[in-house]
């Protein structure tokens, strides 16, 4: 993997990242881990009329899988469920400027796949297995 | 004492010439597998081109030249960890399969309702699931001998204490592939054959670095891997006693294993085929032939000083850094020491570590390395990265480990 993966604003996301913590009350949540590398994140929504009011992470893991949470967390404030529902492994590598190849794919998609979950099990009140897949 | 020409091995190793990123390649996790020679290659490609045939029943040259090369291979496997002949060479898979074989046939035949079965907390899943499964269908109990206080040695007093419990096996690595700890097996197993127990070595990461010899270790048991040995992947090797082989039950049945077959009834062949259904991995057991070769060539001793070397000097540049951190014995303890050093840069994941330098064309392994209740449990951290040495290595490529550690510290401002 090219070193600008670790680009400044990923290390500044990894060191303080946004939107760290717990939402009291969420209206949806979930939890995601990779025993493989021990990537460990729980994500909490606050949704309004299907739009993301708040969204909050807590957890730890490497600075890819932290970094990235951190901006994704950021960008989805504001957004429409359906726009979330259509996201997808294109806009990980938007947030991180690059793919950021086979063996880091997971630590990078983890908290999409924990926000995807979690919109999912609030529309749908069951936990979606296409959703294993991003 | 012959020193070791690492520029005349390196020249054997063609791999050593590709690039990694765009960068000479360091390889530096020769204990998850090793790379390959030249002439381990080459007995493949000669095994394919000139002589490839089925072994042990035909009747024509190309075979005949087949099971000559592939027992014979057994031969050289057994003088090189001194068993008394190759009846003492089981070929399987590797050494996660060896191990295995000994829960299913002679766990099976042994292991009873609230018998005792020892292990260490330094062991690789390999050396545990299949206990933990043995124990589990038999009902049977797992036990685990800690760690001392240091967290990098067996603690002596609590394999005293667990062998009070008589346990039926103990089964221990010989090197752990996480803390590089070498473990005194010898001394291990004699406590544990007073206690009447069996003993299991997972030699995995020990044969391919140090010489073995499994008479004076006197274990019952000793596995190991041909792919971290300069073998291929596929072909491993279970030695056990051979009264012990004798008294074991074959686990999978078919064709070459057998001496004769009724309707109803068989009888077993000699040692070591008894365990081997099936066509062999003819190629793998004339790659594994070749490896041992090599090694032999260049000499287990040769190889264990060498790279005991690098690893001294690998820990002594690692501790003069700030803010990293080594699991294992340090520098001091050399002869409890082989050459796999796990660390950790605080505040940096391993994967993060592994992906620098892995940009900087440097091969390291992060992760758990399949010793969870180890790296999670005693370490406590969910995942360590490690860099491992073999024979080809030279210092300049802990130099550059060195220097992509300082880039990763740099990258994450750590320290100055
Ligand atoms: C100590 C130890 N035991 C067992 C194994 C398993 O070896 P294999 O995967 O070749 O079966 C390994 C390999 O990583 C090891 O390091």
């Amino acid at each position: 993997m090219p070193i600008d993966i670790y680009a400044e604003e990923l290390i500044s996301n990894y060191e303080h990242p946004h939107n760290k913590g717990k939402i009291n009350d969420p209206n949806a949540e979930m939890h995601e881990y990779n025993p493989i590398c021990g990537d460990d994140i729980t994500l909490y929504l606050k949704i309004k009329e299907d739009i993301v009011d708040d969204v909050k992470f807590d957890g730890k893991g490497c600075a890819i899988s932290i970094g990235v949470a951190s901006m994704l967390t950021d960008s989805i404030k504001g957004k429409r469920l359906e726009d979330i529902d259509a996201m997808g492994f294109k806009d990980i590598v938007k947030i991180l400027g690059m793919d950021p190849g086979p063996a880091r794919a997971k630590c990078a998609s983890i908290s999409l796949k924990a926000l995807k979950k979690a919109i999912f099990l609030y529309q749908h009140k069951t936990v979606d297995r296409d959703t294993e897949k991003l | 004492m012959k020193r070791l020409d690492v520029e005349s091995i390196r020249r054997d190793f063609p791999i050593l010439n590709v690039k990694m990123r765009g960068h000479d390649l360091v390889y530096l996790d020769s204990a998850a597998t090793s790379q390959k020679p030249v002439q381990v290659i080459d007995s493949i490609y000669q095994y394919y081109t000139n002589y490839n045939a089925n072994i042990h029943r035909g009747i024509y040259e190309l075979a005949e030249l087949a099971t000559d090369a592939y027992d014979g291979s057994k031969d050289k496997v057994a003088k090189f960890i001194n068993a008394n002949s190759m009846e003492e060479i089981v070929y399987v898979m590797n050494t996660t399969e060896a191990i295995n074989l000994v829960a299913l046939s002679w766990g099976e035949e042994n292991i009873k309702e609230g018998d005792h079965i020892l292990i260490s907390e330094m062991e690789h899943h390999s050396n545990l699931v299949p206990w933990l499964l043995l124990a589990n269908r038999k009902k049977a109990i797992l036990d685990y001998i800690k760690l001392d206080e240091s967290k990098t040695m067996i603690d002596m007093e609590s394999l005293k204490e667990e062998l009070e419990k008589d346990p039926k096996i103990l089964a221990i690595s010989h090197s752990s592939n996480v803390l590089g700890t070498i473990n005194d097996v010898k001394a291990i197993g004699s406590l544990a054959h007073k206690h009447g127990a069996k003993v299991l070595v997972d030699g995995a990461q020990s044969a391919p670095h140090m010489p073995v010899d499994v008479r004076d270790i006197d274990c019952d048991f000793f596995a190991f891997s041909g792919h971290k040995m300069l073998g291929p992947t596929g072909i491993g090797t279970l030695y056990a006693k051979k009264d012990i082989l004798n008294s074991m039950p074959p686990v999978i049945g078919g064709g070459d294993m057998i001496r004769t077959v009724e309707k109803y009834a068989c009888t077993w062949n000699d040692l070591p085929w008894k365990f081997e259904a099936g066509t062999s991995n003819i190629e793998g057991g004339i790659g594994l032939s070749a490896a041992v070769d090599y090694l032999n060539k260049v000499g287990m001793g040769n190889i264990y000083a060498h790279e005991r070397d690098i690893t001294e000097y690998a820990l002594k540049r690692l501790s003069e850094i700030s803010n990293v951190s080594v699991f294992g014995p340090d520098y001091n303890s050399m002869p409890n020491r082989s050459g796999v050093i796990s660390f950790a840069i605080e505040g940096v994941h391993p994967h993060d570590i592994a992906s620098i330098f892995d940009s900087m064309g440097i091969a390291i392994r992060a992760g758990h390395h399949c010793a969870m209740p180890l790296v999670t449990e005693l370490i406590n951290e969910a995942a360590v990265a490690r860099m491992s040495f073999y024979l080809y290595n030279r210092k300049d490529e802990v130099d550059r480990a060195i220097d992509a550690i300082a880039e990763v510290k740099k990258i994450f401002k750590i320290g100055r």
